[in-house]
């Protein structure tokens, strides 16, 4: 391999770093105040009982929280236990790692607004369908 | 003259200082929230920090072994299963915040790799291998096997509509 392709690779490297860096420190200051501003154990009383409501409001709550994935298991374990339906948790599991509210602005800027916008909202739409088949599924295997 | 300032700078940083105001504001109102968000920035870059170092190391090699010409035959239009393949296996082995692999994709994008294929490794990033036993413990492992298969098997219908729409 040649010194200058080493080289060259090095200068894009640097080049998307320093385009990449504003909009990752941006997006790690959001999360890091979203998840200080919004205490967990507000989201039990967000859940009316309805199974039709439910998973909607458990796909927009998950949709606008970041954060590490064990955060959405712990408040989904403590939503469960507080009789929130399993529908709900389910959406809101999902919706957490697959739609992104606060990285939409880094997700359209690098991957292009038409394509984040779609799949943000397709993911929404299927975490509650996803949310619907698990549940019935795992009805079937607990029967 | 925000259509200049945004040229100049670039929207990332436009982003960056809207951020930082929010934090000024925040900081005049609430100092305690301030600092408390401040230190969890920190501990969050301290966490992500090897997560960045890896995903530019990737760009760093992508750049110099995968031309537009490889990146087609794997990841592009005539790539078919081997493709999605790659996508579902690349997309539950990555570690870290999904926003870390934006500038990898968008790399990858430009060279040739199909839209669907970007989706369908977004999605897969919900399969966490080293979170599965956490899930177990909270809702059971019946349940964790059939949301894993559910979500490896959405992930391509993510892929496939996203693919069709924003093209």
């Amino acid at each position: 391999m040649e010194s200058k392709e080493i080289r060259e690779s090095g200068i894009k490297v640097w080049n998307s770093f320093k385009n990449v860096m504003p909009v990752l420190t941006g997006v790690l200051l959001l999360v890091a105040l979203f998840v200080k501003i919004v205490p967990k154990e507000i989201f039990a009383g967000l859940f009316t009982g309805n199974a039709v409501i439910d998973p909607f409001v458990g796909a927009v709550f998950g949709s606008i929280l970041a954060g590490n994935p064990i955060n959405s298991y712990i408040i989904g374990g403590e939503l469960l236990r507080n009789g929130v339906s399993l529908f709900a948790v389910t959406a809101f599991i999902v919706a957490w790692v697959t739609v992104g509210v606060i990285q939409f602005p880094a997700e359209s800027m690098m991957l292009g607004k038409r394509f984040a916008a779609v799949r943000n909202l397709t993911s929404f739409i299927l975490c509650i369908i996803i949310a619907v088949v698990t549940v019935f599924s795992l009805g079937l295997f607990t029967w | 003259m925000v259509r200049k300032a945004v040229r100049k700078l670039g929207t990332g940083w436009i982003f960056l200082a809207i951020v930082l105001v929010i934090y000024g504001v925040l900081g005049m109102f609430n100092y305690g929230i301030f600092e408390k968000a401040i230190l969890g920035f920190f501990n969050l870059l301290l966490t992500v920090l090897p997560v960045i170092a890896l995903v530019f190391g990737f760009l760093f090699l992508t750049n110099l072994f995968f031309t537009p010409k490889r990146v087609m035959k794997y990841l592009g239009k005539g790539s078919g299963a081997k493709g999605w393949l790659l996508m579902i296996a690349g997309g539950i082995l990555s570690t870290g915040p999904i926003y870390m692999w934006y500038p990898l994709l968008s790399d990858l994008k430009e060279k040739g790799m199909k839209s669907s294929l970007i989706a369908t490794f977004l999605y897969n990033r919900a399969v966490k291998i080293p979170l599965i036993p956490i899930m177990i413990y909270y809702f059971g492992w019946i349940f964790t096997i059939i949301l894993t298969i559910y979500m490896i098997a959405f992930s391509v219908i993510n892929g496939m509509i996203v693919g069709k729409i924003s093209r």
